[in-house]
């Protein structure tokens, strides 16, 4: 069986597998940019703050996936969600937080003071400057970070289908128990394609984000 | 949390049998890795690769964004299941930190400091040696650490490809639901991450305050 023929037969499992993948990083991407921006907003001038918060970000981060899987099962079986969507999607927020957190603390870290005295000399409210001006100059970077982020959420990702959350991984799984490269390797290139095309993607954003006179600003990569 | 407590009693030394096979898969990745990733940062900070170094760290990086396990799951493709498969995953996913890092910490010794020994006669060779790479050594444990950790975690999965290592217990625990065998090869594993980073975070603070 060619790739070719593996792909005619399997279109239709491949292309739910990649919405499924899709969903739930998607999902996760959401909560955790919601919380992670407001986070870092929250500690970039603040060191005493900044500290604590980053410290348990990296924790978390560096704990590997498939072992904060088996950490969450036990606890998450208790609501009787111990696999599935749900660790998925906690895991995932979880590990997001380190890049978005940090990358939104240094983006408006990076906003030259003269500017927000500027702002506030204009009379504009804290308010305003920071929605009119800290958070447009912050964007590049804060996307810089959600491009990290999202990357490694699909790596993760694959991992869950482990633990039945479903996804590209799904083929991996399967064909590795089932000794069927072909079906392994599908699963692994489409993987593999998906974080090229969402990390190409979140790249121009970036890019058409900064504003102009700026010059790109990368913020973390 | 007993069973937890009669899991690791019972198997204490099949879990450090696994222990150390993680340890092991890691260990020979990032001995190969480290040289590696190191002569690469050397090199691409020299002045004649100035025109390849975009090329190849945007390559780099590319390779660094295919998530692990599907690194891990190609390379049942190409090199079979077991031990070596997995090595050469491991130690692919941590040259890039390597020598990203080695690049960078170069880059940052100051000029004075270069200018300083060419005036004292040293050759390009002992430049590199005496000055730029105890310089840049703080980034480079850096680079180490980060390569430490990712092969950690991904030494986790090669246990899927047979490679063996502290992912049997997991991934065993997972598929027959037994929460106490999940949990004996995840704490483990986590702490191995977390401790290595600390670790390897020490060196790096000592390394940068000998810098100043």
């Amino acid at each position: 069986m060619s790739l070719l023929d593996f792909l005619h037969e399997y279109d239709q499992s491949l292309l739910i597998a990649l919405g499924e993948h899709l969903r739930l990083v998607g999902i996760a991407l959401l909560i955790a940019v919601a919380a992670g921006v407001p986070i870092g907003a929250w500690i970039a001038r603040d060191g005493h703050r900044a500290g604590p918060v980053l410290l348990a970000a990296n924790i978390i981060q560096t704990i590997p996936s498939i072992a904060l899987f088996g950490l969450m099962i036990p606890v998450l079986a208790i609501f009787n969600h111990g696999i599935g969507f749900l660790p998925a999607v906690i895991a995932l927020i979880l590990y997001a937080q380190l890049p978005v957190i940090r990358n939104t603390r240094v983006a408006l870290r990076a906003i030259p003071p003269a500017t927000l005295d500027a702002a506030r000399g204009l009379g504009m409210t804290e308010r305003q400057i920071f929605l009119r001006v800290a958070l447009p100059l912050a964007a590049p970077g804060i996307v810089a970070g959600i491009r990290i982020a999202a990357t490694m959420s699909i790596g993760v990702a694959a991992v869950a289908a482990y633990i039945g959350a479903g996804g590209l991984g799904i083929f991996i799984v399967r064909g590795i128990q089932t000794t069927w490269d072909m079906m392994t390797i599908a699963g692994a290139a489409g993987i593999a394609l998906l974080t090229l095309f969402v990390e190409i993607a979140l790249g121009i954003a970036q890019k058409m984000l900064t504003p102009k006179g700026l010059g790109v600003r990368g913020g973390g990569r | 949390m007993n069973a937890l407590f009669l899991f690791f009693a019972d198997n204490m030394g099949d879990i450090k049998l696994r222990l150390l096979e993680h340890v092991r898969i890691v260990g020979v990745a990032l001995l190969l890795a480290i040289p590696f990733g190191i002569t690469v940062g050397i090199a691409l900070s020299r002045g004649w690769a100035r025109t390849i170094r975009g090329p190849v760290f945007y390559l780099l990086g590319l390779g660094q964004t295919i998530p692990s396990l599907a690194l891990l799951a190609l390379a049942v493709g190409l090199l079979g299941v077991g031990l070596v498969p997995a090595v050469i995953a491991l130690l692919l996913y941590s040259i890039l930190p390597i020598a990203r890092n080695c690049y960078t910490g170069i880059q940052s010794v100051p000029d004075g400091a270069v200018d300083a020994a060419r005036g004292l006669g040293m050759t390009g060779w002992q430049i590199l040696r005496s000055v730029e790479l105890p310089l840049a050594g703080a980034y480079i444990i850096a680079g180490i650490r980060t390569a430490t950790v990712v092969a950690i975690s991904a030494g986790a999965l090669a246990s899927l490809i047979g490679a063996g290592g502290l992912g049997d217990f997991i991934f065993a625990g997972i598929s027959l639901y037994k929460p106490e065998e999940m949990l004996a090869g995840a704490i483990p594993t986590a702490l191995l991450a977390l401790g290595a980073d600390f670790g390897l975070s020490l060196l790096e603070k000592r390394l940068e305050r000998w810098r100043r």
